[in-house]
C-alpha cells in the first residue's frame, strides 16, 4: 500500500480507474456467465467502450488543448468505415485474428491521418470558429460515405459516387460499401473484453501523454500562448500531435464500434451532429480534463436511457426539466439560500461522504 | 561585439507610428533600463524585440545574428526570454511545471517515448526535476514547487514568472516591470534577487521600470522613451539629469 502512496495524485486515480472497471468487467462477465444479464445490456457493453473511448479523445481535445471540436464523431466515423471497408473486403484473404488488429491499426491510422489533415487549416482558427469548422468535417464525411458506392469483382474495384448500377459490375461482385445502406456483413469481432482492454490501454496512453514532456508544452499553450511560445514552444507542432493522438483515439472507438454491429451506416444519430454532441455532453458532465470521468459519464448516459425505455416517449422532456431543476438547484438566488439554512450546500453534503479521519 | 544591437527599429500600427528610430546597444553583461513615461512604446519595443510583433523597418542583431521578425519561438531558442508586465504564468500547472516547460529545448525526449514510458522517460524527467529545482531554489520557490502557479503570491508569480525565463538560458532576459504592484520591501528583495541572478546565470538584462528606485539603483545604462522615440541615452546618471528627460517625467 505505501508503493501506492508514493505515487503522485494523477497515476494514482489512473490506477483507481482502472481498478473500477477491471471490476465491473468482471462482474458483467459473471453475470453474463450465469445468464443474468439482459440481451438489451449485453447489446450496450461494446458501444459504452466504444463511446468511452471517443469520450477520452475529445477529452484530450477540448480539456487540454482546449479547442472545442464538434467534429469527433467524424473521426469516429472514419475509424468505423475505414475497418469495416477493410475487414470486408479482405474477409476471406486473412484468418480473422490478425484481420481484426490490422483493422485496429488501420482505422485509428486512417482517423490520425484524417484528423492531422483537418488540424492544419482548423487550429488556424479559435474558437467557435474552430468548433463550426470541426462540425462541418464531421457532417462531410457522414455524407460522403452516404453516396460512395465501392464493390469487388473478378475484375477488381469497382468505384462510384452516383449508384449501384453505374458501377457496372459483374454478377459475381459483392459490394462493399452500398451508399446510404453502408457496410453490411461486417465480422463481428470486438468482444466485451477486446473493447475494455483498448478503453484502459487509452486511459494509459492519454494519462501519460498529458504527463510528459509533449503534455505540459500543450497545457502551457492552452493556459497562455504567448509565453508559451516566448519559452520557445513549437505551439502549431504540438497543436497538430494534441488534436491527431484525440482523432486517433476517437478512431479506435469507430473501429471498436463498426465491428460490433452487423450493418455499418453512418446516419446523424450514429455519426453525426448528434453524436458529437452526445461525446461533448459526456466530456462536460464527466469533467473538462477529468479522463475517468468521461468514462464514466459515457457509461451512466449510455446506460440511462436503456434502461428508463419505459419513459422513451417523455424522454426530451424529463431530459430537460432535469436540466433546469438542476441548473436551479445550483444558481437560483432564493434557492441557495434556502440550501444554505438547511445544510444542502454542495460542501456540505459532499463532506458527508467524505472520510473521517482515523487515527 | 555587442550582444544585442538593435538600429532604426520602427513599427507603426495603421497611421499610428508607435515606435520610430529607435537605436540600442547592449553589451555582454550590462544591466540595461529602458524607461520613459507611460504610452512611451517600452513594451512595444519588448514585444518586437521577442518577435511577438513584426517591425515595420530596423534590423535587430542578437550576437551577431540578425533575428529582425524571426517567430517568436525561434527567437527564445537564439538566446532571448521574457517576463511580462501582466503576469503571464501557466496557471493551472505547479510551480515545478512552470520552470519545465521553461527547460523544454535543453531536454529532449520524443512523444512516444513520454506516452509508452520508455527508460529515458524517467531519466530525462528525474534530470528536468532536478534542474528545475536548482532554478527554483535561487528564488526560494523550491519548497512551493508543488503547488498550482496561481496560488502563488504576487510577489512570488512575477520571481516565478523570471525562474521560468531563466530556464530557457537566455544570453538576454527581459523583463518588463518586474516591480509593478510590489511594495517596497519586496522591491528591495527583487533588486538583489535581479542583482543574484546576473551572477549566478551570467545572463545580461534589459528591463523597463517606472521605480526610480530601482532604475538608479542597479541599472547601468538608460535609454529613455518618449512619444516612441529616443530621448536620451547613455549612463544612469547623466540621463537621470538631463534636462529633457526631468522635462518629460515632471512637466514644465
Amino acid at each position: 500500500m505505501s508503493l501506492f502512496k508514493n505515487l503522485n495524485k494523477s497515476t494514482q486515480k489512473l490506477l483507481g480507474t482502472i481498478g473500477v472497471i477491471v471490476v465491473l468487467y468482471i462482474v458483467m462477465t459473471i453475470m453474463d456467465g450465469t445468464g443474468n444479464l439482459s440481451s438489451l445490456m449485453k447489446g450496450l457493453l461494446v458501444p459504452v467502450c466504444a463511446y468511452s473511448l471517443v469520450a477520452v479523445g475529445l477529452n484530450l481535445c477540448v480539456g487540454y488543448l482546449g479547442e472545442l471540436s464538434l467534429g469527433h464523431a467524424g473521426f469516429m466515423c472514419v475509424g468505423a468505415f475505414s475497418s469495416a471497408f477493410f475487414s470486408r473486403a479482405f474477409q476471406d484473404a486473412i484468418p480473422d485474428v490478425p484481420r481484426y488488429i490490422i483493422a485496429l491499426v488501420l482505422g485509428t491510422a486512417m482517423a490520425a491521418l484524417f484528423g492531422f489533415l483537418i488540424a492544419i487549416p482548423v487550429l488556424r482558427l479559435k474558437g467557435d470558429y474552430l468548433a463550426i469548422v470541426t462540425l462541418a468535417f464531421g457532417e462531410i464525411i457522414k455524407n460522403v460515405i452516404n453516396v460512395m458506392y465501392v464493390g469487388t469483382d473478378s475484375e477488381g474495384m469497382h468505384f462510384s459516387m452516383k449508384d449501384q448500377l453505374s458501377m457496372g459490375m459483374a454478377l459475381d461482385g459483392k459490394m462493399i460499401i452500398n451508399g446510404p445502406q453502408g457496410i453490411t456483413g461486417t465480422p463481428r469481432q470486438s468482444t466485451f473484453t477486446i473493447a475494455v482492454l483498448l478503453l484502459i490501454l487509452a486511459l494509459v496512453v492519454t494519462h501519460n501523454f498529458v504527463n510528459s514532456r509533449t503534455g505540459r508544452a500543450v497545457k502551457a499553450i492552452r493556459d497562455n500562448q504567448i509565453a508559451a511560445e516566448t519559452v520557445g514552444l513549437p505551439v502549431t507542432k504540438y497543436k497538430l500531435t494534441a488534436f491527431t493522438i484525440s482523432a486517433a483515439i476517437a478512431g479506435l472507438g469507430g473501429v471498436l464500434y463498426a465491428h460490433n454491429i452487423n450493418s455499418l451506416t453512418a446516419t446523424t444519430n450514429n455519426f453525426g451532429y448528434n453524436m458529437s454532441i452526445m461525446i461533448l455532453v459526456y466530456v462536460v458532465l464527466g469533467g473538462i480534463g477529468n479522463f475517468s470521468g468521461s468514462v464514466v459519464a459515457a457509461v451512466v448516459l449510455t446506460m440511462l436511457p436503456e434502461l428508463l425505455r419505459g419513459l422513451s416517449t417523455y424522454r426530451m422532456l424529463i431530459y430537460s426539466i432535469v436540466l433546469i431543476v438542476l441548473m436551479l438547484f445550483n444558481w437560483a438566488p432564493a434557492i441557495l439560500k434556502w440550501r444554505d439554512e438547511h445544510g444542502l450546500t454542495t460542501a456540505a453534503i459532499l463532506g458527508k461522504f467524505k472520510k473521517k479521519e482515523v487515527r | 561585439m555587442a550582444l544585442l544591437e538593435v538600429t532604426n527599429l520602427g513599427i507603426s500600427f495603421g497611421g499610428l507610428r508607435a515606435v520610430d528610430e529607435f537605436n540600442l546597444t547592449i553589451e555582454q553583461g550590462e544591466l540595461y533600463g529602458l524607461i520613459g513615461p507611460n504610452g512611451a512604446g517600452k513594451t512595444t519595443v519588448f514585444n518586437m524585440l521577442t518577435g511577438i510583433y513584426k517591425p515595420t523597418d530596423g534590423k535587430i542583431f542578437l550576437d551577431g545574428k540578425d533575428v529582425t521578425g524571426k517567430k517568436t519561438a525561434d527567437i527564445n531558442k537564439a538566446g532571448v526570454a521574457r517576463t511580462f508586465q501582466n503576469i503571464r504564468l501557466f496557471g493551472d500547472q505547479s510551480v515545478l511545471d512552470n520552470v519545465k516547460i521553461g527547460l523544454h529545448n535543453s531536454f529532449d525526449y520524443g512523444t512516444a517515448t513520454g506516452i509508452f514510458r520508455l527508460p529515458k522517460f524517467f531519466k530525462t524527467e528525474k534530470e528536468m526535476d532536478k534542474k528545475a529545482l536548482e532554478i527554483l531554489s535561487v528564488f526560494g520557490l523550491d519548497t512551493s514547487a508543488d503547488i498550482l502557479a496561481s496560488n502563488l503570491p504576487y510577489g512570488k508569480q512575477r520571481e516565478l514568472e523570471i525562474a521560468r525565463a531563466l530556464a530557457t538560458n537566455p544570453k538576454l532576459l527581459l523583463l518588463d516591470e518586474p516591480a509593478a504592484g510590489m511594495n517596497p520591501n519586496e522591491t528591495r528583495d527583487l533588486m538583489n534577487t535581479i542583482a543574484l541572478i546576473r551572477k549566478e546565470f551570467g545572463v545580461t538584462i534589459l528591463l523597463i521600470e517606472h521605480d526610480m528606485k530601482l532604475v538608479s539603483g542597479i541599472c547601468e545604462k538608460l535609454t529613455v522613451l518618449n512619444f516612441g522615440r529616443v530621448l536620451s541615452q547613455g549612463r544612469t546618471s547623466e540621463v537621470l539629469n538631463d534636462p529633457e528627460v526631468i522635462k518629460a517625467y515632471l512637466g514644465e
